[in-house]
């Protein structure tokens, strides 16, 4: 059997925990290894949490927002995760993890297929990864 | 960290909605494993018998925070509050966990993960509301006056009853007149009631009552505030009348010399540049259409400014931005229909005579451009066959997916219509199917499918095709003949599909609410139980805005919409969440960052001890978390939601080792 993957969703109340709430409502449905956090708009966004994730062992974080570039229930919380995430991207990147490990995806609260397909295929990606490992001190330091 | 603490966990089963996926007892079993956590569970904690339960558990267990693992936050927190509530804890000492919506709705067929799952969420909820602490709710005023955004039908209807409750309502309307779609209808199904006669008079009222303030030609600029207290300004556009002079004369009308297209005779007809859209518009004020004036555009005639016996033309008058404070905001802003010309198939744009339903009422209106007598556009003579195109746009995958709800029912009427004008017309519905579910609808349709002459046949045309008399052929296939069958008409009338209209994007893009993917109608709270409720509190929708729907729904929906502003407007006050941002003082450099990412200004710099830090006014902070991802040294946080907070849920929902407990 293949490889189980943990995923983390740090989502937004307004728009993409809404999608995931719709998309339990519609039954649509996805692998259980995405589990999902409430946060109350995407601007709250810290490289920290995802980098925490990662190294706690989840294999990929997925962060949902609203749609740019009105949605943000909070004026423009999406832009400054979209900020943030392209920086945290670009520095994950130079650390040598896989593009597939981060994504940032807006979901309106009414796209609960768009949710349910998106949660799919970072399972599916996941999967393909393979576990993180972190050296340890003593197998960088000389 | 609260280690004394003991938690209550309450699982609900939900019927077999949750329990039919998760194994309950599996979840009790391993959670009752983590010390201080005490594990009930019910088939449905949100029955009164569930809640009496959950009360006197708490009060005799001695718990004093509560996990609940059951269904959304956003329909039963309240519920579960208003328990913790009665059993003499603070309401916020709750954390409910989404086991139906994020777990056992999503994977069904997976019962052995979804239990596993289940477990990690619960324990995450556990490890999360150890460190929360008791937040008192604040209580704000609420100004005694409500905005209505759009003024058709649903604006009208809603407007009236929160007057009549005795509240100010600002009516705005983008128009030169109220009346929206419903204006331009000549009769409504299924009783064939003449549209603007039974409008007209709510119309009228709403320019006489007291307690309504109609701000026509205007357009919502921007709101501010919240709940209780939106300030709103509003752009009245130049009218290029004084409305205070103006005594609805219409005599500046006759003789204007420039022409435009008439907007509100979908483009059948032309207007004057000096014009009232309709003779029973309301305000009876005209407008001056600065494109189509020649003072304006060229600086030469001023006929109306002659001719006008109060004085009331105006060519100084400029745009005015006016403020307005309101309580709650209803957005009816309504539906236009779909541009079908992208159907290129039908060939509207093409043809002078394809038009589209609204255009056919306009047609044979009274006090449309032919003031009754139904002529074929572009041939001048009365239709001695008529095609009418049901699901123009509609229930397509390329274009609109859904179905508008009211084409059926009017394509019926249009085929009323033209037998009413010209007896002697055919009249060809093509139709998949008549959806006729409505009160009287069934009937309505077995008296047009029996009127001679009219037929109804069971399929989608496929093509529009000119002939060079003019006429126009349609393709379609018959599924009673078995083939495909050519028939020549000289009207093509398309039922089309309807999409909310363009000023909705601008309104909601200002309110920030949620919309469909298709269609841009307006998201409600809850499809079944907040169908006029938003995402934004104290904002509310109603009519076709919010979905498809015909007249009597619109109306019903209004008036639900204007009872929840009435119950809003007179309880007087508004409790808002208490999840507001908080400073640890001891961590804050003063460095001014989460100051910049605040979108509401509600973070300043404060001299504390000789050092300077940050500190957050609560009235102002809605609690979104800008700050708390903008701070570099972890000093800010959301209460309630702390970053140790969300660290414990990351670890609880990964942590696999047995529970180990926390100091």
């Amino acid at each position: 059997m293949s490889r189980e993957p943990r995923i983390i969703a740090f989502t937004c109340t307004y728009c993409a925990y809404a999608a995931a709430e719709a998309a339990g409502v519609s039954k649509l449905h996805y692998p259980p290894h995405i589990y999902i956090v409430r946060l109350p708009c995407s601007g709250m966004f810290k490289s920290h949490h995802v980098l925490k994730a990662l190294r706690s062992g989840y294999d990929a974080v997925l962060w949902g927002g609203c749609h740019p570039p009105y949605d943000c229930h909070f004026v423009n919380g999406n832009y400054k995760a979209l900020v943030r995430a392209t920086l945290l991207k670009n520095y994950l990147r130079q650390l040598g993890f896989e593009d597939d490990r981060f994504r940032l995806e807006w979901i309106a609260a009414g796209e609960a297929e768009r949710f349910a397909s998106i949660a799919r295929e970072m399972v599916e990606k996941a999967t393909a990864l393979p576990k993180l490992r972190f050296l340890k001190h003593s197998e960088v330091v000389d | 960290m609260e280690g004394s603490s003991r938690i209550g966990v309450f699982l609900c089963h939900c019927g077999t909605n949750i329990a039919g996926v998760v194994d309950i007892k599996r979840v009790a079993e391993e959670i009752g494993k983590i010390p201080n956590v005490v594990v009930w569970d019910h088939r449905f904690l949100c029955s009164a018998d569930g809640i009496d339960s959950m009360v006197s558990s708490i009060r005799s267990s001695g718990v004093d925070r509560v996990v609940v693992a059951a269904c959304s936050f956003r329909t039963h927190e309240p519920v579960f509050q208003a328990a913790l509530h009665r059993a003499g804890l603070n309401p916020y000492l709750l954390e409910i966990v989404s086991t139906r919506e994020l777990c056992s709705w999503v994977h069904e067929g997976e019962k052995e993960k979804a239990t596993e799952k289940a477990i990690r969420m619960v324990r995450a909820a556990i490890a999360k509301i150890r460190d929360n602490r008791p937040l008192e709710r604040r209580r704000l005023p609420v100004v005694p006056a409500a905005l209505v955004v759009g003024g058709g039908v649903a604006g009208i209807r809603a407007a009236l009853d929160i007057a009549d409750s005795g509240f100010t309502v600002y009516l705005i309307e983008r128009g030169a007149s109220i009346g929206g779609n419903m204006a331009r209808l000549d009769k409504t199904f299924p009783t064939l009631d003449c549209s603007i006669c039974i409008l007209g008079p709510l119309m009228n009222a709403v320019a006489q009552h007291p307690n309504i303030r109609l701000l026509t030609y205007s357009e919502v600029v921007s709101v501010e505030g919240r709940v209780g207290e939106f300030v709103v300004k509003i752009l009245r556009k130049p009218r290029y009348i004084k409305e205070s002079l103006c005594k609805g004369c219409l005599i500046c009308i006759a003789k204007c010399p420039a022409r435009a297209i008439d907007e509100f005779n979908l483009k059948l007809s032309h207007r004057k540049a000096i014009y009232v859209p309709y003779p029973q518009a309301v305000p009876r004020i005209p407008v001056i259409d600065p494109d189509a004036c020649l003072y304006l555009r060229k600086g030469i005639c001023r006929t109306c400014e002659k001719l006008c016996p109060t004085g009331a033309v105006d060519f100084a008058q400029r745009g005015e931005v006016v403020e307005v404070r309101v309580g709650s905001i209803i957005v009816a802003t309504g539906f236009e229909e779909y541009d079908i010309s992208s159907v290129y198939e039908y060939g509207y744009g093409r043809y002078p005579n394809v038009v589209t339903g609204l255009q056919l009422e306009r047609l044979v209106s009274s006090y449309g451009p032919t003031e009754g007598r139904l002529t074929v556009p572009g041939l001048g003579i009365e239709p001695r066959r008529v095609a009418i195109i049901n699901c123009a746009g509609s229930r397509d995958e390329r274009h609109l997916p859904y179905c508008c709800r009211v084409g059926c029912m009017a394509s019926l009427k249009h085929a009323w219509y033209i037998k009413h004008l010209v007896p002697e017309a055919e009249v060809l519905i093509f139709a998949d199917e008549i959806r006729a579910s409505g009160k009287n609808f069934e009937e309505f349709y077995r008296r047009i499918r029996l009127l001679p002459g009219v037929y109804i046949v069971k399929s989608r045309a496929s093509e529009v095709r000119a002939n060079p008399s003019g006429t126009l052929s349609i393709k379609a296939y018959d599924p009673v003949l078995n083939r495909e069958v050519t028939v020549e008409v000289d009207l093509v009338v398309l039922e089309v599909g309807i999409v909310a209209s363009r000023s909705t994007e601008a309104v909601r893009n200002i309110l920030k609410l949620g919309a469909s993917p298709t269609g841009g109608f307006l998201l409600e709270l809850h499809p079944k139980l907040n169908p006029v409720e938003t995402a934004v509190d104290g904002v509310y929708i109603c009519g076709a805005a919010a979905g498809p729907k015909d007249i009597p729904e619109s109306v019903a929906q209004a008036s639900a919409a204007a009872s929840k502003v009435i119950a809003l407007l007179s309880r007087g006050y508004i409790e808002i969440q208490p999840h507001t941002a908080r400073v640890v003082e001891e961590l804050c450099s003063g460095c001014r960052i989460c100051v910049t990412a605040c979108a509401y200004g509600a973070i300043r710099i404060v001299e504390r001890g000789g050092r300077n830090v940050a500190s957050v006014d609560e009235v102002l902070c809605k609690g979104c978390g800008s700050c708390v991802g903008s701070c570099p040294s972890g000093a800010i946080e959301i209460q309630n939601l702390k970053l140790s907070q969300v660290e414990a849920v990351m670890s609880e929902m990964q942590g696999w080792e047995p529970y180990v407990q926390r100091a």
